[in-house]
């Protein structure tokens, strides 16, 4: 595992906000163009597993553990977040026969 | 060095998979294979803990629920809605412009320092836990009713009412 650790510290830190910025826009980008409510659901863990990974590498490069007790916080919120949005999704597909975000303009059925 | 690069490569190419595949059950295989990268980058930054709890609590937990929910609602290539070719360049000329004002910005700063680290035992569980259970205690516990709430939430939600049907 040390010598593994050594292969990646001569990676710049602008290199993981980088990675960070480019994953986190591909997951906008999703939200904008999908209209499936579940793809969008992902595009936004998308979202948050880039922040984590950019809180990860903050915290190495600090040296300070406490963005990964941060990153543990995001994931459990997470986990609570899809928990709630999947069973709406799971709730509008039963009222209207579609996970189509379109049809939910009018936010009632 | 270069494994960074490699494994960063990857994750790029798989969300970009996740959010072009037509298939959403495609999708969500992506993004496991992205969670996987991740992972892999966790381990490389020596967050042991963190790389764990990422493999199982997101690719164990939360995908799983994922596609379990998009088998039950059984979606075939029909329903499966599609935007116009507007729309679509329209999002990604506005992801486009958010990556290029984050780069930008980035520019700003200057050439960075390479991460290195100081104490090798700080993502490992031992230190976490110190951490979690002295500063963090209050946060924890508040998570844990946090969590609470959602599967209370989840329950009641997803279950039928029976006065409307």
């Amino acid at each position: 595992m040390e010598s593994l650790f050594k292969t990646v510290q001569s990676v710049p830190l602008n290199h993981y906000i980088l990675l960070s910025a480019i994953i986190f826009s591909i997951g906008v980008v999703g939200v904008l163009i999908r209209r499936n409510a579940i793809v969008i659901f992902m595009s936004i863990e998308l979202m948050l597993n880039s922040v984590n990974l950019l809180l990860t590498a903050f915290s190495v490069y600090r040296g300070d553990a406490s963005g990964q007790v941060f990153v543990f916080f995001i994931m459990a919120l997470a986990a609570a977040e899809v928990a709630v949005g999947l069973a709406i999704i799971v709730m509008i597909y039963r009222n209207t026969n579609s996970v189509d975000i379109n049809v939910l303009n009018r936010l009632k059925w | 060095m270069s494994i960074f690069y490699f494994i960063a490569f990857l994750s790029i190419l798989f969300s970009v998979l996740v959010i072009s595949a037509k298939n959403p059950v495609h999708s969500i295989l992506y993004l496991i294979l992205t969670f996987f990268t991740f992972t892999i980058q966790y381990i490389l930054l020596n967050a042991q803990f963190l790389a764990i709890v990422n493999f199982i609590v997101y690719m164990g937990a939360i995908l799983v629920l994922f596609l379990y929910t998009l088998m039950l609602i059984n979606l075939n290539k029909d329903s499966e809605p599609v935007k116009s070719n507007m729309v679509k360049i329209a999002g990604v000329l506005g992801g486009g412009c958010l990556l290029v004002v984050v780069v930008a910005s980035l520019k700003a700063i200057g050439v960075s320092q390479p991460v290195l680290l100081k104490d090798p035992g700080l993502g490992l569980v031992k230190n976490l836990g110190k951490v979690l259970f002295n500063e963090f205690l209050l946060p924890f516990e508040v998570s844990s009713l946090l969590l609470l709430s959602a599967m209370v939430g989840a329950v009641l939600l997803a279950t039928k009412d029976p006065k409307t049907t």
